[in-house]
């Protein structure tokens, strides 16, 4: 995997903290951390699918794109494949795909040509291919550019917020939003089709404690999830009147972060 | 209204008439107010109109500064009642003055309208000041992604994933959660795909005028061919 070093994306800011441990590659200025839903740029490092590594191969073996040495490159695809599963990185499905596309290419290189056929470039079995590399080698370098203004742009800072209700959520639920909620999951309530197993009647004591244990526990807490754990509509209407009661005790507050947003209850901080 | 309401309780006929005089009052009021508030701000009426250029410069100068947004040109010509050539005029004035200071200040056009701000080249002070970091940064895979949707928008998912060659939607969501892509409708063909098109968002966190501000993707195949 050494050579992956080499690979340069010119504008590497040195100054930048790196965030994830796969920069050890060098060459990913932009790799973040918080963005784990992408699976595939984690483990798959600076090559962000088989066309950026291909092109990559491409340069590093210092062959032109309009004539693409199939059977070598695609040795040397298939060598970086097999270091990444060395390495017990998890390749990717959109990897497979190419080394097989490759392998059908090599084969069909290695194939005579029909000698009645008349000559033509279309004939080229590798024309898909470099049309498909050409189109994607713009839109990276375009990429590169969006990187540049981006890297400029957070340098840039605007004036700041004026204070509106967004900045202040607190401010912002009214009674009917927690009315909203509760009616959400009263609904969602009647929709379920209950088992019941045992009638439990809870205490409006017992409830307050409930909920009182949950926001000190942490701190706040997702009226939603409190609503949700209601087994029945009178412990939900128990639940709604804790819920108000320890509002009007002011030992929570309310607090919503985006309109429409879920309602979440806080420790009042005195 | 509440006070109403509870003074005229005992006669429910009465009730209804009283309180629909003192909405009518309480909104007359209320309009009252915020006439007095356009006028003083804006000075849309004929005793506070714009005088001559240096004036109107100074206001549209001083409207920028107080929006929150880019401010448009249209927004100011409708505040001002005014051509919007001749704000448009003022505006490009206003611009080659303020910036010939080289201050630590700028004024720029972004996203369809203008706004001040800092100049790139002290954003490390500003930083400190702030005692800000600098924000989330998008990946790799996101740039490309959003590259490809910035170049040819309306795209559809099929379309972006075959040009980045890749299976795995991911950075698309990505970036429609960043809001810096929106949903431009259904593409009429066969499973009426979704596609997706660059957003405001997108012009003002690349410091864009407008699409046409991006450089033609050709000049990057013209680029790219050369390696």
């Amino acid at each position: 995997m050494t050579d992956e070093i080499t690979k340069g994306t010119t504008a590497q800011p040195a100054t930048e903290e790196s965030s994830s441990p796969i920069d050890v590659t060098g060459s990913s200025p932009e790799i973040v951390a918080d963005d784990t839903t992408d699976d595939l740029k984690i483990v798959m490092g600076e090559f962000e699918g088989p066309l950026d590594l291909l092109l990559h191969l491409i340069r590093q073996e210092q062959v032109s794109i309009y004539d693409i040495p199939v059977a070598r490159i695609a040795d040397e695809y298939l060598r970086h494949l097999k270091a990444m599963q060395d390495m017990d990185i998890a390749v990717a499905g959109d990897f497979l795909v190419m080394a097989a596309t490759l392998i059908e290419l090599k084969t069909k290189m290695l194939l005579p040509r029909d000698p009645f056929a008349a000559p033509d470039e279309e004939d080229d079995p590798r024309k898909d291919l470099v049309d498909q590399l050409l189109e994607y080698q713009k839109y990276k370098a375009a990429a590169q550019m969006l990187w540049s203004r981006a890297t400029v742009e957070r340098a840039v800072f605007k004036r700041a917020e004026i204070e509106t209700d967004k900045n202040n959520p607190e401010v912002t639920v009214g009674l009917f939003d927690l009315l909203k909620v509760f009616q959400d999951i009263l609904a969602r309530h009647k929709e379920e089709v209950q088992l019941e197993i045992e009638r439990e009647e809870i205490t409006m004591a017992d409830m307050l404690e409930r909920l009182r244990n949950m926001v000190l526990s942490s701190g706040e807490l997702n009226l939603r999830v409190f609503f949700e754990r209601a087994r029945s509509r009178r412990e939900l209407v128990v639940a709604f009147l804790s819920v108000l009661e320890l509002v009007r005790t002011t030992e929570v507050r309310l607090i919503q972060r985006e309109t429409f947003g879920d309602i979440i209850a806080q420790v009042a901080s005195s | 209204m509440t006070e109403e309401t509870l003074n005229s309780s005992e006669e429910a006929v009465d009730e209804a008439a009283l309180n629909e005089e003192a909405s009518r009052e309480l909104e007359e009021m209320v309009a009252a107010e915020s006439a007095s508030i356009e006028e003083a701000e804006a000075g849309d009426t004929g005793a506070y109109a714009i005088q001559n250029d240096a004036e109107r410069i100074a206001v549209v100068e001083s409207l920028i500064f107080v929006s929150e947004e880019p401010l448009s040109a249209k927004t100011i010509a409708d505040v001002l009642k005014e051509d919007r050539e001749v704000v448009q005029k003022s505006l490009q004035e206003l611009q080659t003055e303020f910036n010939g200071r080289n201050g630590g200040l700028q004024l720029r056009e972004v996203a369809g309208g203008w706004q001040f701000a800092t100049r790139p080249e002290y954003h490390e002070h500003v930083r400190a000041f702030l005692k800000s970091r600098p924000s989330a940064k998008l990946s790799i895979a996101s740039l490309e992604t959003l590259a490809v949707i910035a170049y040819k928008q309306p795209v559809t998912v099929p379309e972006i994933l075959e040009i980045r060659g890749v299976q795995s939607p991911s950075s698309i969501k990505t970036l429609l959660d960043k809001k810096l892509i929106v949903a431009k409708g259904r593409k009429e063909t066969v499973g009426r795909p979704m596609m997706y098109g660059t957003s405001k968002e997108f012009l003002m966190q690349f410091g864009l005028k407008d699409l046409t501000e991006l450089p033609s993707v050709e000049d990057f195949q013209d680029l790219a061919g050369g390696s």
